[in-house]
């Protein structure tokens, strides 16, 4: 929002520096750090520090324990980056071309995807903060940003492609059709979060690896 | 009335076998798991406790599979060896979370804390509890739902006396209650104190099973080493190898000593001091060489 702030002043109220701070901030580094913080947060550590045992000593299905993380992951990863990502779009741009509503739908719909995508990553390695971090850093951002292929398989982009078509013209561009980034967005947070119960139905108490 | 069957179960991590084929039923009343450190206690009780998958063999609770299935935790209570707790949480808000995992309330909550005589500490947070306090906190949590297997990894570890003797006072009573309670533990004492029947454990192998006195006799009536310094090394050995008590006498020059094995460990401790005052031999030492629990437990296996 900093970065808003001083863009706005330096340039004025222009669409495409917009463009370039929400897509190569926000949605590019923000939403998913803040997912990977969301995410493996919601469980690595209980996993890692053998508390999660309170938890799946219980009646209660692995599937349901898993969702009950999922939601509230997804819930902070909203708060903390759609969130942001919305007043900064407006102290950008305001409410012109559809640019603001754009990226907070893109923000919403990727804080979805990452927090499943990460929460997995949580019950499958302990080192999930690194591995997420990478993935978000290195693969999205620094390779998608040399090579396409790379960048139309990340959450990001398949996120751009839904939100894209909120905004007037060819401002928010995707790699991917709104269709497929949609299809691909959903088929990635089930897919993670069917993982993730599966893996929490088997998991080994930390002590004995 | 429940009954936990190990039926041939073994478990391995990569290439290391922590659990090698073990057979045994835990039923009603109080089982002690006995066994030095890494013999494979807690790698039982996580089975028992559905968290591991048995490498070979079955783990039922009444017939039904233990393994990856939520709901025979209706009837297990488990308190973890783990200190981790929700330390931001206070005693109370812990057990009650707890209770409204299995669907009951504060009502059930209470009644737990009080079993465990936590109410006087129920409203401070967990981190600032004490380890016998959490230990409590942790029987409440795993009682909370009256559980009628109560599954417990070292309960006893770093308590202090006074929290022992409670503790021990709880597991009697529940165990009286008719609820089949495990425990593990590496201290013999403290497993013949409140448990009805022991289930030995060395190296992943069940080594010896039944009730303390025959536990007792086992870790007993085996052959027992001596270490005995006196005036006359060589007299006081040709006086006790005529006993049948002595089955072997081994002079020991470097240490300047005799190595006695006591085949009838009772009546060898008579003899001695008797045949040493009726030679005329002044005992310096006498010391068990191998008391130690590992080499207890090596001959229960070799047994």
């Amino acid at each position: 929002m900093v970065i808003s702030v001083v863009v706005r002043l330096m340039a004025g109220a222009d669409p495409q520096s917009a463009v370039n701070v929400l897509g190569g901030f926000a949605l590019a580094a923000m939403v998913p750090i803040v997912g990977v913080i969301a995410g493996t947060g919601a469980i690595g550590p209980e996993i890692d520090d053998g508390s999660v045992m309170y938890l799946l000593s219980k009646p209660v299905k692995r599937r349901t324990v898993l969702l009950t993380k999922l939601v509230v992951a997804i819930a902070v990863t909203m708060v903390f980056s759609a969130v942001p990502t919305l007043v900064s779009a407006l102290i950008l741009a305001g409410t012109a071309d559809g640019v603001a509503v754009a990226y907070t739908v893109a923000a919403l719909v990727a804080s979805v995807a990452y927090a499943s995508l990460f929460l997995m990553l949580g019950t499958i390695t302990r080192h999930a903060v690194v591995v997420g971090l990478v993935y978000a850093l290195v693969w999205e951002a620094l390779l998608g940003s040399f090579v396409p292929g790379a960048r139309s398989l990340s959450v990001q982009q398949w996120a751009l492609a839904v939100g894209g078509d909120l905004a007037e013209g060819k401002l928010v561009t995707s790699e991917v059709t709104t269709v497929t980034g949609a299809v691909l967005l959903v088929v990635v947070t089930v897919l993670a979060a069917w993982y993730g119960a599966r893996r929490l139905r088997t998991l080994t108490p930390a002590t004995e690896e | 009335m429940t009954t936990i069957k190990l039926d041939h179960v073994s478990r391995w991590f990569g290439n290391v076998v922590a659990v090698n084929d073990i057979t045994m039923d835990v039923g009603p009343g109080v089982t002690g798991l006995l066994g030095p450190n890494g013999a494979g206690k807690s790698t039982l009780i996580n089975m028992m406790a559905g968290f591991l998958s048995p490498s070979a063999g079955t783990v039922t609770l009444d017939g039904r599979p233990v393994w990856r299935n939520e709901d025979i935790y209706r009837e297990i209570g488990i308190v973890p060896e783990r200190e981790a707790m929700y330390d931001f949480l206070t005693g109370r808000e812990f057990v009650v979370a707890n209770a409204e995992l299995h669907g009951l309330g504060d009502a059930e909550a209470q009644r737990a804390l009080a079993l465990v005589e936590m109410e006087y500490a129920q409203d401070r947070r967990i981190g600032t509890y004490s380890k016998g306090m959490r230990q409590r906190v942790k029987m409440a949590s795993a009682l909370v739902h009256g559980p009628s297997v109560l599954l417990l990894d070292e309960p006893f570890n770093g308590m202090d006396p006074r929290q022992r003797m409670q503790l021990m006072e709880v597991l009697r009573r529940m165990g009286a209650e008719g609820r089949t309670v495990l425990f593990s533990s590496h201290i013999l004492e403290e497993v013949e104190q409140v448990a009805s029947h022991i289930e030995v454990v060395v190296a992943g192998r069940h080594a010896a099973s039944g009730d303390f006195r025959s536990i007792r006799r086992l870790m007993t009536d085996r052959p027992h080493r001596y270490l005995v310094r006196s005036s006359d090394d060589r007299a006081l050995a040709a006086a006790l190898i005529g006993d049948p008590s002595t089955s072997g006498i081994e002079v020991d020059a470097a240490e300047d000593a005799l190595l006695i094995q006591a085949a009838d460990f009772g009546r060898f401790t008579a003899l001695l001091p008797r045949v040493a005052r009726d030679h005329g031999i002044r005992l310096y030492t006498v010391s068990p060489s191998d008391e130690s629990l590992e080499s207890v437990f090596s001959y229960l296996v070799a047994a």
